[in-house]
């Protein structure tokens, strides 16, 4: 061979190189996993036109939840979420629509609570007339609304804390 | 009604074969022009060898697509690339040696064979291990096994002394290093212990200086672990290790507990411990001065700095692109094949290449930290996290010490560097991360 395509091949080795990098990277920008918001029954249609837009689906923004909940309920609480401050899920927002939500460590609940302090349905948010509401569902541990312990339904307002096992959780507008 | 679902993920298979095909395309390139400046080129071995590192990657692609179907894409083409850049920069020392040193060795072929030993490993780790939670069940087994894979070669009869270092044991006439298995037993001790005590560890014990620090007996198994493994391993004169095996535990410490705490007083005591295990050994004393006065010339002329200089000039004269494959003289530096095979990488392949080695490791390390993330159970959590810093540290200490960034100190560069025991356990960490990363990318449903 001569030393012409020798070096050639001396640089190629070095592009070829630098492109199993890139193209891992690429693949890396393209694998996202992880989980995101949807509303049940409307969300079964928006799942199926979450899926026909690939996995394109980026972080779990507001505008990929698929909740839109606008146009179910007018209530001003529709734009409010709630948002986890304390525990394994710190972080975590769930967009409230208009309807209830469940918190426990069962796997059907809405937020699901890995935390040994907390019972396998342990308490309802719902909307009323009036705004949310919270409820224990017998709960083990308790739920405690602004260190009063939640019994009957009461009202659960803009920058509450509800405090249930190691988690807190805060409605926020 | 509301509910959290999982994004629908893809499994990668696809994207793993383009890559491996570039990593394939990698493997063979390097080793035609190492044979090829050797003035050895034969088209059939050639043939031979890209078609065994084809049946390799194809076999553990397909092993995965059947058994790991959500396992990381990345992963398996960067350390297959890793490899075999490893294996042609051996075969070329195995050259250097043969033509201006007279040495006739055979580091080469027996890489492949440990290549090939450590992808079936890996493999064997895919299958056997169908859920890594099952590993939390051997926590204190692992620990103590760790333990004794330490000893080992303290046993007379059993241990060599090689170089100065007793870290080897001398089975069925080959020499193997039991400290590579004990690191991932030792990970999967802390990762078990660690996700059982570190609501104890993290929220009970006294306040100082606005540090909370942990009670004694929660600290106690560990602390006794930690303290017999760094011990022996001084003991045994293995620095790169007890350093390695120290980052590990500091590092899962402060994954497990977010305590800041830690990492102060984890680098306090390492501070204490390297001044003072400077001031007490006199092989470490001279570690620190080959270090700090490399190029001086009475400290070259006595020998401690001549291998750490050598790999510097080597890499000098690489530049920026290297002087091409089989066109240096990487055989003028001691142990150009194991502990210098980055120098003598530097060399050939210049800092472009370096670079782009040290990127696929870069990635390799995020890949297992983002498993990490991603995974749902705390001991696999805990376990990613470990193996990630174990292969992130490796590298550092190993090309931190070759380009005088810290104090050189023996060890292997993962996938790259000639040795058996190193091969084999560094695949079995890929075995356990891609098992784990499966589980992480797998959606919640499947999970059962």
């Amino acid at each position: 061979m001569s030393e012409l395509s020798i070096t050639l091949l001396r640089f190629g080795f070095l592009i070829l190189l630098w492109a199993l990098v890139l193209a891992a990277i690429g693949v890396l920008r393209a694998d996202l996993y992880g989980t995101r918001v949807i509303s049940r029954g409307r969300g079964r249609e928006n799942r199926r036109r979450a899926d026909a837009r690939g996995d394109k689906v980026a972080a779990p923004s507001r505008s990929a939840t698929g909740i839109r909940t606008g146009s179910i309920s007018t209530r001003d609480e529709a734009a409010a979420h709630l948002a986890v401050t304390a525990g394994s899920l710190k972080g975590t927002t769930i967009p409230l629509g208009s309807a209830p939500i469940l918190i426990g460590r069962s796997p059907t609940c809405t937020l699901v609570i890995d935390d040994d302090y907390c019972s396998a349905k342990h308490c309802r948010i719902f909307p009323e007339a009036d705004g949310w509401k919270v409820e224990d569902l017998g709960s083990t541990n308790g739920t405690f609304l602004d260190n009063q312990r939640v019994d009957d339904p009461m009202p659960f307002k803009r920058g509450d804390k509800l405090r249930l096992g190691a988690t807190t959780v805060e409605l926020r507008g | 009604m509301a509910t959290v679902a999982e994004l629908k993920v893809r499994t990668g298979r696809r994207a793993e074969l383009a890559l491996l095909a570039i990593a394939w395309g990698i493997t063979v390139l390097a080793r035609g022009l190492v044979d090829y400046h050797a003035a050895f080129l034969e088209l059939d071995e050639l043939g031979i060898y890209a078609a065994g590192a084809a049946v390799l990657m194809l076999g553990s692609h397909l092993v995965l697509r059947r058994f790991a179907p959500h396992a990381d894409p990345v992963l398996l083409p960067a350390v297959f690339a890793l490899n075999g850049i490893g294996l042609a920069m051996i075969h070329r020392i195995d050259f250097g040696y043969a033509q201006y040193r007279g040495r006739d060795t055979d580091f080469g072929t027996a890489q492949i064979g440990w290549t090939i030993a450590g992808v079936v490993a890996a493999m064997v780790v895919v299958l056997l291990i169908r859920d890594h939670r099952r590993l939390r069940r051997f926590t204190y087994t692992a620990g103590i096994a760790g333990l004794i894979l330490y000893l080992l070669p303290l046993v007379p009869g059993l241990g060599l002394e090689i170089n100065g270092a007793r870290i080897w044991i001398s089975l069925f006439g080959r020499s193997l290093q039991p400290g590579e298995v004990a690191k991932i037993a030792m990970v999967v001790f802390f990762a078990g212990f660690l996700v059982t005590n570190r609501d104890t560890l993290a929220l009970a014990g006294p306040k100082i200086l606005g540090l909370r620090f942990p009670r004694p007996r929660d600290m106690g198994p560990l602390l006794l672990v930690w303290a017999a493994a760094i011990l022996l391993m001084v003991y045994e004169r293995d620095l790169g290790a007890s350093l390695l095996f120290f980052g590990i535990f500091l590092g899962m410490l402060y994954v497990a507990t977010q305590r800041i705490s830690w990492v102060l007083t984890g680098l306090a005591l390492f501070a204490v411990g390297a001044v003072a295990a400077g001031t007490i050994f006199s092989h470490v004393g001279a570690r620190y001065n080959a270090w700090l006065n490399a190029l001086d010339a009475e400290v070259y002329a006595s020998g401690t700095s001549e291998q750490l200089v050598r790999g510097l000039f080597g890499m000098a004269s690489g530049g920026l692109f290297g002087t091409g494959l089989g066109e240096g003289r990487p055989d003028l530096v001691p142990y150009a094949e194991s502990d210098f095979i980055i120098a003598s990488l530097g060399e050939e392949l210049g800092l472009t290449g370096l670079m782009a080695i040290l990127a696929l490791y870069l990635i390799i390390v995020q890949r297992a930290f983002r498993s990490s993330i991603g995974v749902r159970d705390g001991f696999g959590k805990l376990m990613a996290a470990g193996l990630g810093f174990s292969i992130a540290l490796q590298v550092f200490i190993v090309v931190g010490g070759v380009t005088r960034v810290i104090p050189l100190t023996g060890l292997t560069t993962p996938w790259l560097a000639y040795g058996g025991s190193s091969m084999i356990a560094n695949w079995i960490i890929v075995g356990l991360l891609l098992r784990i990363s499966d589980q992480a990318r797998r959606s919640a449903q499947e999970v059962t």
